[in-house]
């Protein structure tokens, strides 16, 4: 992605910030800028607890170039506490020790190490639940 | 507006064409469908086509496909629309003419696919999906398809073999098509032991890759009967947009875009779904075949999979699907689907499918998806009285 990408996404990446719609209170991930509900304007930050749910997930064998030393890795679909699904690497857990509807929180991991074109890019992965909530 | 007609159809063989480039492959099947429309030139060409500047190092591929089919000089331009390119080349020039601007119009869509293998072509697929919101996490486009398929399995106590109906059909129908990929049948056993890929998505759930053209000449349906042919008419025609990312959609599991092209073109023909004699949708996994049937109104939603199980998407069922191999066995050359789709719709409603032959077709629907839902491009043909 280059370093002004990753720079320019380091509050969604790193702190899971969003927007809340301040017309219907739809909160929003990723931030959009127009609410997807009401279509009215919607920049205003939200934070995310990080708090979700497997909605779904697969384990990818067969990666994109750039991820191959990874492979194989568990991507879900996590629907957040606050309503919107985020798609994101889980971390932490077996594949076959993962299920729909297991309970998960966002943590800081290492996404890419592009080295060579000088980032490595660290963003949002999913774990088994551990905190208290 | 005008009413807008099909004067002449083309494509090659799908599959792996290492002896041909991009511009060979345009040009074969531009010329095929110049011949069967007995034309010699064309005000304008739209090129549909995903892949070229990943895969080819080759941009830019109106000027160049229209040069090389000896156009030199007339308008050309490529659309792109994922996988829904091929078909929204056709919407483009059904544009054209229906407003009046172009009266002769040859839409091609074209893929080269085996120009690269692997990661590099994997992760040039996947563009048709968010690059910051879904491909930084390393999903593939095969990966959002299991998403889907996965949700699918337990929101609706669906098997995964309850899926097999699909990719068994198009085997079977692509037997009879000289241009498939795969000509050959498969069995329930084979589908069940097929190598896993992408749980619980597996070999005989995904259309292969492959290299393709195909390509369709277009003109006023008043002007159709100067041309040597026999017409077809698209009577319906529409394109719509959904959110690119499936995390973005109200509900994964319904394709808006397919159920609103859909109701669109059902609304532009005065036609019904109970009115479709066969329907070329897109089966780039067995989940979508799923999808598309309940997101059109062949099925409630959840039970898209059931017509399969009970045999109504074959050749004398309730709704033939994928009636000369589909996307899984005619094969899928991304860009280019879409208008195989159109041709061999033609070939249906003009009576020369040969073995693949619905008897009496005389409404066809093809549809073309771009990404895994974000593009989809319906169009329904009808026969010449
Ligand atoms: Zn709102």
């Amino acid at each position: 992605m280059g370093i002004p990408g990753t720079w320019r996404l380091r509050n969604q990446r790193l702190a899971l910030i969003g927007e809340v719609c301040h017309t219907c209170g739809k909160k929003i991930f990723p931030p959009r800028d127009v609410c997807p509900d009401c279509a009215r304007e919607a920049q205003h930050a939200f934070r995310f607890s990080g708090r979700g749910e497997i909605y779904s997930f697969t384990t990818v064998f067969n990666p994109p170039a750039g991820f191959e030393e990874y492979a194989p890795y568990t991507v879900a679909l996590v629907k957040l506490e606050e309503g919107p699904i985020v798609t994101a690497q889980l971390t932490d857990v077996e594949p076959d020790q993962v299920a729909i509807g297991q309970p998960v929180e966002m943590v800081t991991r290492k996404l890419q190490d592009e080295s060579r074109a000088g980032v490595i890019s660290y963003g949002y992965k999913f774990r088994p639940r551990m905190s208290a909530t | 507006m005008r009413g807008v007609s099909i004067i002449g159809v083309g494509q090659t063989p799908v599959g792996e064409h290492w002896d041909r480039s991009l511009r060979h492959l345009a040009y074969e099947a531009v010329s095929a469908a110049m011949q069967d429309a007995g034309v010699e030139g064309a005000h304008a060409m739209y090129v549909g086509n995903m892949l070229s500047g990943e895969i080819s190092n080759q941009s830019h591929l109106g000027a160049l496909i229209a040069d090389f089919c000896g156009l030199r000089g007339i308008e050309a331009v490529k659309i792109e629309a994922a996988c829904g390119s091929g078909a929204a080349a056709v919407r483009m020039g059904y544009l054209a003419v229906a407003s009046g601007v172009h009266d002769l119009i040859i839409c091609v869509g074209v893929e080269k696919m085996t120009d690269d293998v692997g990661g590099k072509l994997t992760a040039a697929l996947a563009q048709a999906a968010d690059a910051e919101y879904e491909l930084a996490h390393g999903i593939t486009f095969v990966g959002l398809n299991a998403l889907l398929m996965r949700r699918y399995m337990h929101e609706y106590g669906v098997r995964h073999e309850d899926f097999a109906g699909f990719s068994i059909n198009a085997h079977a129908n692509a037997v009879g098509n000289p241009y498939a990929m795969f000509r050959r049948p498969i069995t329930l056993e084979d589908f069940k032991h097929a190598d896993m890929i992408c749980d619980p998505i597996n070999l005989l759930d995904s259309s292969p890759m492959a290299d393709g053209a195909a390509a369709v000449v277009l003109c006023p349906t008043e002007q159709a009967h100067a041309f040597k042919g026999k017409p077809v008419h698209i009577v319906g025609s529409a394109l719509a947009t959904d959110c690119l990312s499936i995390h973005d959609r109200r509900d994964p599991l319904w394709l808006q875009a397919a159920e609103d092209s859909a109701r669109r073109a059902y609304a532009q023909a005065g036609v019904t779904p109970q009115d479709i004699d066969l329907f070329e949708l897109h089966d780039a996994f067995t989940i979508m075949s799923a999808l598309s049937l309940e997101a059109c109104g062949f099925a409630e939603r959840g039970k898209g999979w059931r017509l399969a199980a009970e045999g109504e998407i074959r050749p004398g069922g309730r709704i033939p699907i994928c009636t000369m191999g589909g996307l899984k066995a005619r094969g899928h050359p991304v860009g280019a689907t879409g208008v195989y789709q159109i041709v061999e719709a033609v070939l249906q409603l003009r009576g020369e499918a040969g073995a693949c032959q619905i008897p009496d077709a005389r409404l066809a629907m093809a549809q073309n998806i771009g990404g895994s839902g974000a593009t989809i491009i319906t169009h329904i043909l009808e026969a010449e009285e």
